[in-house]
């Protein structure tokens, strides 16, 4: 190719040949991309509520949650394999919706288990202390900065110690519960199961905690500490309680969107899988609003979408790049999002 | 301040007493004994199984950094989550200008640099270039604040390694350059290339001692330059906006532009530890300039004390000599070595628990009258007292 270049002369030629700029492909392939999108937009938008609701409640950037759904990933693998007696094989198991969907639920409910004590942990061992002391807000991200090492490296190094053939520098082999297979067609775009199974279970989670923060009285302390704690602390609320509240909602999505994001790319089990996967959920709360539920909810959905149709436009390798260069046009021009409110002022 | 007490506190305190000409006695005895170590390692302090001296290259790119992400988040207060980025594009543009995979390659008999002097010549070129990648990302980024700033430097920082990546016309994608230019010193039959070249791998005196004495001769060049920086009013600037954004602001200073000062002067600095990496490795690829690396700087600013250029040093040696020293020390059947992010990322935690200024915390000083001042209000008001 370097040849090629250097016969051409001109170099930004080769620039350009590294960037395709697609908008047919866009076109023909728009609803298929937008259907694949929702599924990915689906994983990243229960990620996202996580780190919505801490920065709400704290202002803080939550930034060690995508190692909570990194553990997630290996809680669900745990579950399948050791628990339900999956041995991981390349082929896929075929035991009928019922069953299928059962060891799926409770691989979830084990993910959400783990990802949610794992939150709750951080919180009570890094981040309570430093409240106690009244520490400074950059302090904070440091301390999510190492915590999100520990969590890691404990994976990467401590873990396969542990448990045999856990962690370690590989991912794990995949354990395929469901044959991705096309069920129907919308607008010449094929809906397999597997978006379908995410989608839907995305949906019911989703609307569970909308219907938790915004209807229920845990929820309203939620929603009153955000929008000013020392009220709410006066008003018998136990700012304390509700923030480890809050850290443990935002694990258990994120142990339940592990699930579903290991059943989209069952070989992406590894220590380092959570990294990218959680600045893409962070883009997606930011470009809904941060700190504001269904924003993070929209947001997800969103960048799951755009994400797929610039890697349409612009070529598969470029797909992270649209994601960052979203985000960092989201924070430059428009940095409280697209539904913009707080989850203070969501619904008083 | 916090009342524990940290390794070197004493010794601090000492240092702070000295006026100006011992300190710079002590400072010149003390890098010339750590320019030796290389050449005379005390057993204790030696690597084994990995080159001393290709260590202490290692530790003298690292410091380099060190100092220049301290003027951006010791100094100045902005959080850089993507220096590495500066270190990538300081790297990269030695590299495509003399490697011969580049398409951009301009050494050659004819070309502009011949093979003596590219290297050299290369050095200026990327640390402008940096500064001004530093300038093109500082303009829109710097208007955001704290965390936000955080995470677009992060974004921008994995845009950058992603295009080294993912441009392979240009930079060869992840096969990365090689046979990148050198400095040429030295050359004789039994080292054609130099003591520079990775040919020189044997005994004390090898290519990375060599490196690791350019890194000092820069580490000072660069200490100066910072800290005159410190002493004037762009560094009384910086602290003030570092120490409350708004106030600065209202007091007339032109917070914008003291940002973006501090992020081009930093990015300037890490392209030049970056050309440093690319000469003395002779190769660049995308996966050292990843994310992680970005944070393992900060760690050593954080470790050493935002704010105190001298403490980052120290946070630079523990970054870059704990992992290599350990480096096949097993303990319950894991390799130490493997384990210094785990470490890291505890000693991080911890410390911003019980110590979060770093083990050297920069002191508040009255920076606009230096010791005089700080001298005179120590000593108590005796006169007053005796006329009241």
């Amino acid at each position: 190719m370097i040849h090629e270049c250097m016969e051409h002369g001109a170099q930004y030629a080769c620039l350009a040949a590294n960037i395709n700029f697609n908008l047919e492909g866009l076109r023909i392939g728009f609803w298929q991309l937008t259907i694949d999108g929702l599924a990915w937009g689906a994983i990243y938008a229960l990620v996202a509520v996580g780190y919505t609701l801490v920065f709400g409640v704290l202002r803080l950037i939550n930034f060690a949650h995508s190692e909570i759904f990194m553990l997630g990933m290996f809680g669900a693998y745990f579950a399948l394999d050791i628990i339900l007696g999956f041995t991981p094989s390349g082929n896929a198991y075929n035991k009928g919706i019922a069953l299928t969907v059962l060891y799926l639920g409770i691989a979830m409910l084990f993910a959400m288990l783990v990802s949610g004590s794992a939150a709750v942990g951080l919180e009570f061992i890094a981040y309570r202390p430093l409240r106690r002391r009244g520490a400074r807000s950059l302090t904070f991200l440091i301390t999510a900065i190492g915590a999100s090492f520990v969590m890691q490296e404990f994976v990467h190094f401590i873990l396969p110690h542990l448990i045999k053939g856990y962690g370690g520098s590989n991912a794990q082999q995949p354990i395929i519960l469901v044959q991705p297979k096309t069920q129907f067609h919308v607008f010449n775009a094929t809906v397999s199961n597997v978006t379908i199974l995410i989608v839907i279970a995305a949906l019911i989670l989703a609307i569970l905690t909308d219907f938790a923060i915004n209807r229920t009285k845990f929820g309203r302390g939620i929603r009153a500490v955000a929008q000013d704690p020392t009220t709410a602390t006066l008003m018998g609320v136990s700012r304390e309680r509700i923030i480890t509240t809050t850290f443990l909602i935002g694990g258990l999505l994120a142990g339940a969107a592990a699930l579903l994001y290991t059943l989209k790319v069952p070989q992406g089990i590894i220590y380092s899988g959570g990294f990218l996967l959680g600045i893409k959920a962070f883009s997606a709360a930011v470009l809904g609003g941060i700190g504001n539920l269904r924003g993070a909810l929209l947001g997800g959905l969103l960048l799951g979408i755009m994400e797929n149709y610039g890697q349409a436009v612009f070529g598969t390798q470029w797909r992270d790049v649209v994601a960052f260069v979203l985000l960092v046009l989201v924070l430059l021009f428009r940095p409280t999002g697209i539904l913009g409110e707080s989850l203070g002022k969501a619904r008083a | 301040m916090s009342k524990l007490l940290a390794p070197g506190d004493g010794l601090r305190d000492w240092w702070d007493s000295l006026s100006r000409v011992p300190k710079w006695g002590f400072g010149v005895l003390l890098f010339g004994a750590l320019a030796l170590l290389p050449l005379y390692t005390p057993p204790f302090l030696d690597t084994p199984g990995i080159s001393f001296g290709g260590t202490m290259a290692q530790f003298a790119m690292v410091a380099i950094i060190a100092i220049g992400l301290n003027v951006v988040v010791g100094q100045a207060g902005l959080l850089d989550l993507g220096y590495v980025g500066f270190y990538a594009v300081g790297a990269y543009t030695v590299a495509l200008l003399t490697s011969p995979n580049s398409p951009w390659n301009k050494m050659s008999a004819t070309g502009p640099f011949s093979a003596p002097w590219a290297w050299l010549s290369c050095v200026p070129l990327a640390m402008a270039i940096t500064a001004l990648a530093g300038l093109i990302l500082g303009i829109p980024t710097l208007r955001l604040r704290g965390d936000y700033l955080a995470i677009v430097t992060l974004g921008f920082g994995e845009i950058i390694r992603l295009m080294a990546d993912n441009l392979s016309d240009i930079t060869n994608g992840p096969r990365g350059l090689s046979q990148v230019a050198f400095p040429r010193l030295g050359e004789s039959e039994k080292l054609p290339e130099g003591v520079f070249s990775n040919g020189n791998s044997s005994g004390h005196a090898n290519y990375g001692t060599w490196w690791f004495w350019l890194g000092l001769v820069l580490i000072v060049a660069i200490l100066l330059l910072v800290g005159n920086l410190e002493r004037s009013r762009v560094g009384r600037a910086w602290v003030a906006i570092r120490e409350d954004e708004d106030a600065a602001e209202v007091m007339g200073v032109n917070t914008f532009r003291f940002k973006l000062w501090a992020f081009v002067m930093g990015a300037a600095i890490g392209g030049l530890s970056g050309a440093l990496y690319a000469g003395q490795v002779q190769y660049v690829a995308p996966p050292s300039f990843n994310i992680i690396n970005s944070m393992l700087f900060l760690c050593a600013v954080v470790l050493g004390g935002q704010g105190n250029k001298l403490g980052v040093i120290f946070g630079a040696f523990v970054i870059v000599y704990l992992p290599n020293r350990l480096l096949g020390v097993h303990f319950l059947g894991i390799n130490m070595g493997d384990l210094k992010y785990l470490f890291f990322g505890l000693a991080l935690v911890v410390m911003m628990i019980f110590r979060p200024e770093g083990l050297f915390p920069a002191r508040a000083r009255l920076l606009a009258y230096g010791k005089a001042a700080r001298e005179w209000l120590r000593t108590p008001p005796v006169e007053k007292e005796s006329a009241a």
